[in-house]
């Protein structure tokens, strides 16, 4: 298999210097495949790993690229194709398994543990042992002193982890993998938290992995840095391999278009709107750590959609326009009022709902039956005297479930019973009950199947016909091409574009949320 | 209203689902109990008697209505017994020095200070944000502390109080001791609350998923602070009960009662993970607990036996609890359920 895959790369690549010269693969995906119930979140992958060359993997938001990292690291199994390490079939059925494999992943938010110091950290569930059995302290904190001083790292062993900066984090989650001798070194956005002199860093401790022939896995969004630090490239979309060579054989704007790839062939039930005066309007909108300066405005019947990479800001922004978070800084009115909103009940009365992304943690409450869920935002409406009467919260709720179509046996049912298109459409249905004048929806379609999909477009351009200011938050390219009048772009936290509908792109969209090549930081 | 939906969904609770409901298991087993018990002893199960093991338990009924209003907001109020001693303790003192002081003012006495004691224990946990069970656990001895500081320690005897004081609770209207219907009251006040009210359904979405009831524009330190209010204010009336029924005041009433009133809305299926729970189960948890504790005696079960088994009793409650639960995830967690499956309803 190793043979095979070298004289392919032998056959396809033009003829230089060094492609006699590369190395065997160290890990190969071929046709990889992952369902989860009503989504298809990897549909038969490829991908090669080589020792001593960084491998940069690029995709849209839900292109599969987590999925990949949680199957490569024993926690998800996959449903279809093969994993073989140095040419052996593996299967993982454990994350002890894929550390047995000599793979580790160091993610975004490393999984380590505040309380225990940094030499606990590296080797916590392989500690070395004295002849008795005990944990042998005076080696373990030996050897972390070591792995520490190999990465460079000014690290001491004793330091508890909770004193570190996530920079430092970062290199102990490496010290940890060099201490298993990982030869495969996943690295999930490294970047995302560090300021530059840090990003510098790991760019030394990277070239130093590669000098210790380890393959790595390198997933970022920020393009710069993948062409300052990548070997070569893997794109995903919609869970599956579109494109992969080397880096110094491609364009940001090649990546780009890679990415996107495709025309929007959804048809989307967008109707024409009518639209009306400003209702929402923000000026130099703020918030001390997520997003700075955002001013823009929002119009009756508009659905204004907002395009942006993970950690661009998208939802910190909504749940601050929602009172879940205060702003440093700027205005908000609606309709022509300044309004403050310092908590959700301020939100609610100003007219601005918020359909959240995770349902089960933000939307609905499980336990309770579907009416009750349904009146949770407008108690006062089905009350008498702050008594709440059953009958017309059974009102609210069959008005609400007849015109979603709501799938249920019963609405005493809990929602926590229903599917998650059912539970979207309940929560929905709480929402557009406190009769709002902006609803901003987060990821409305994200993880249900398609049929419920286009239930959910429809009803947005419905919303909007009746004069609901919408803001759609998504990552789905078709979704806002499909159905925003205009897209307002994000990138790390501000503004980076604002689109009207008529002559929009995807490859417009994707190179405003990545930022052009060259404008570093 | 219209016929156009596919599947209309009916309003009311079906049968089947009311029947596998805890609050069934409950009254079956409540059955059983007293079944076993009339095979060995049959005049433990006549109207008086069953009447007499009421009454006996009221205050534990009013007692574990509060609680489970705090247990489903996902906290506990251990101080409740403590609220108890020093609620009866200044009633009874004000009582006993001023017997001139009409009852009306006295239960209202005891209303506000229970009312007040609470209030501390939300406002700590609201305000300040400490976890309910360290608040309590540190109101629990200041509260009993204080009973000691306002008696020096000594105690109010029968001979002490006004008639009037202890007579009230044991009068009989209709054949029933005003202390049963204050616990049949204070059941439909909580039948009020939890089910009609706002205040009541913040609860059991603060308890069921805070993050939720939040984004709903719901005030989850408020309504936590309300849950323990409303418990604080029905300890406060059982201090006065407490007291006359037993018609002795001292630094130690009630010592330990907490754990009797949690165990009864444990196993009246009021989820300790918060959100879940009803009125009919904490009142039955409370009867069956109550049941228990009068009728081992009277088969002649000894008092370390009777412990051993309560406390065996509140384990099953919870084992059984912890396994509907996880059986309902599943359900969530099974791809086809978007489909009506009567049988998924039975839960």
């Amino acid at each position: 298999m190793g043979a095979r895959a070298l004289s392919s790369v032998l056959r396809f690549t033009p003829p230089r210097d060094d492609a006699a010269a590369l190395p065997a693969p160290l890990l190969e995906l071929r046709g990889v495949s992952k369902v989860f119930p009503g989504v298809r979140a990897l549909d038969g992958v490829d991908l090669t790993l080589r020792p001593g060359r960084v491998t940069a993997l690029v995709g849209e938001n839900g292109a599969g690229k987590s999925t990949l990292v949680k199957i490569l690291t024993g926690i998800h199994r996959p449903d279809g194709g093969e994993i073989r390490v140095k040419g052996a079939p593996v299967a993982f059925a454990s994350p002890q398994d894929a550390e047995a494999a000599r793979i580790t992943a160091i993610h975004q938010e490393t999984v380590l543990f505040d309380e225990l110091t940094v030499a606990e950290n590296i080797y916590l569930g392989h500690a070395p042992k004295t002849r008795l059995g005990f944990v042998d302290w005076p080696a373990l904190r030996a050897r972390s002193a070591a792995l520490l001083y190999g990465l460079d790292a000014p690290i001491r062993p004793s330091t508890r982890l909770k004193d570190l900066s996530i920079a430092q984090r970062h290199l102990v989650a490496i010290a940890r993998a060099l201490s298993v001798d990982s030869e495969v070194v996943i690295m999930d956005e490294p970047t995302a938290a560090l300021s530059h002199k840090e990003v510098d860093d790991l760019y030394r401790v990277i070239d130093r992995l590669k000098g210790q022939d380890k393959a790595i896995l390198f997933i970022s969004h920020k393009f710069e840095e993948l062409y300052r630090i990548a070997d070569d490239y893997a794109v995903f979309r919609d869970g599956r391999t579109v494109g992969s060579g080397r880096m110094a054989a491609i364009d940001h704007a090649g990546l780009v278009k890679l990415m996107v790839g495709r025309s929007v062939d959804q048809v989307f039930p967008k109707a024409p709107a009518v639209i009306g005066a400003p209702v929402l309007e923000v000026e130099g909108y703020s918030h001390p750590t997520e997003f700075a300066a955002l001013s823009f405005s929002l119009r009756r019947g508009e659905i204004l959609g907002l395009y942006g990479l993970v950690g661009a800001g998208r939802s910190e922004l909504c749940q601050s326009l929602f009172g879940v978070t205060p702003p440093s800084d700027g205005s908000v009115r609606v309709e022509g009022r300044e309004v403050r909103i310092r908590s959700t009940a301020d939100a609610i009365r100003a007219g601005i709902v918020y359909v959240p992304e995770e349902r089960g943690r933000h939307g609905a409450v499980l336990s309770m039956p579907i009416f009750e869920n349904a009146s949770m935002g407008c108690l006062g409406a089905v009350s008498r005297r702050g008594f709440i009467r059953s009958a017309e919260e059974f009102k609210l709720a069959r008005h609400y479930a007849e015109r979603f179509d709501l799938r249920a046996a019963s609405l005493s049912q809990p929602v926590g019973t229903l599917s998650g298109g059912n539970q979207q459409k309940v929560v929905i249905g709480k929402w557009l009950a406190t009769k709002p004048k902006v609803i901003i929806l987060d990821e409305p379609t994200k993880g249900i199947d398609i049929g419920s999909k286009s239930a959910v477009h429809a009803f947005m351009s419905e919303l909007a016909g009746q004069g609901l200011a919408v803001l759609m938050v998504s990552s789905e390219l078709p979704e806002i091409l499909g159905m925003a009048d205009r897209v307002m772009v994000m990138r790390e936290g501000r503004m980076a574009g604002l689109f009207e509908r008529a002559g929009l792109t995807p490859e417009l969209l994707v190179e405003a949320a990545t930022g052009n090549a060259g404008s570093l930081h | 209203m219209s016929a156009a939906s596919p599947p209309r969904a009916p309003d009311g609770v079906d049968l089947r689902a009311f029947l596998a409901r805890r609050e069934m298991l409950l009254v079956v087993a409540l059955a059983a109990l007293l079944a076993v018990v009339a095979t060995r002893f049959p005049s433990f199960v006549t109207p008086r008697s069953l009447g007499g093991v009421f009454n006996d338990t009221s205050i534990l009924i009013v007692m574990a209505l509060g609680q489970a209003a705090v247990i489903l907001t996902r906290s506990v109020d251990l101080s409740v017994a403590a609220n108890v001693a020093l609620t009866g303790m200044t009633v009874a003192l004000i009582d006993a020095h001023h017997p001139g002081v009409p009852l009306a003012l006295l239960v209202a006495t005891a209303l506000g200070l229970g009312l007040l004691l609470g209030a501390v224990n939300g406002a700590l946990v609201w305000l300040l944000g400490i976890p309910p069970i360290v608040v309590t656990l540190g109101t629990l001895t200041i509260y009993r502390g204080l009973a000691f500081v306002l008696s020096g320690g000594a105690w109010i005897n029968s001979f002490q109080f006004t008639p009037a004081f202890l007579s009230v609770p044991r009068a009989e209207v209709i054949g029933v001791p005003v202390l049963s219907w204050t616990a049949v009251a204070a059941v439909a006040l909580a039948v009020v609350v939890f089910g009609r009210t706002g205040v009541g359904r913040s609860w059991y979405a603060v308890g069921g998923n805070p993050t939720a009831a939040v984004y709903a524009g719901i005030d989850a330190g408020r309504a936590r602070f309300l849950a323990f209010c409303f418990s604080g204010l029905l300890s406060g009336l059982c201090g006065y009960l407490w007291v006359a029924r037993y018609a002795v005041a001292y630094v130690d009433v009630a010592s330990g009662f907490e754990l009797d009133v949690i165990a009864a809305c444990v196993i009246g299926g009021v989820s300790i993970a918060g959100g879940i729970g009803s009125v009919g189960g904490a009142v039955l948890g409370a009867l069956f607990l109550g049941t228990i504790k009068n009728a081992l005696p009277v088969v002649n079960v000894s008092p370390f036996a009777q412990m051993a088994i309560s406390g065996a009793i509140i384990i099953a409650a919870v084992a059984l609890n912890t396994r509907a639960e996880r059986r309902r995830g599943r359900i969530i967690l099974r791809p086809g359920a978007s489909r009506p499956a009567p049988a998924a309803v039975a839960e």
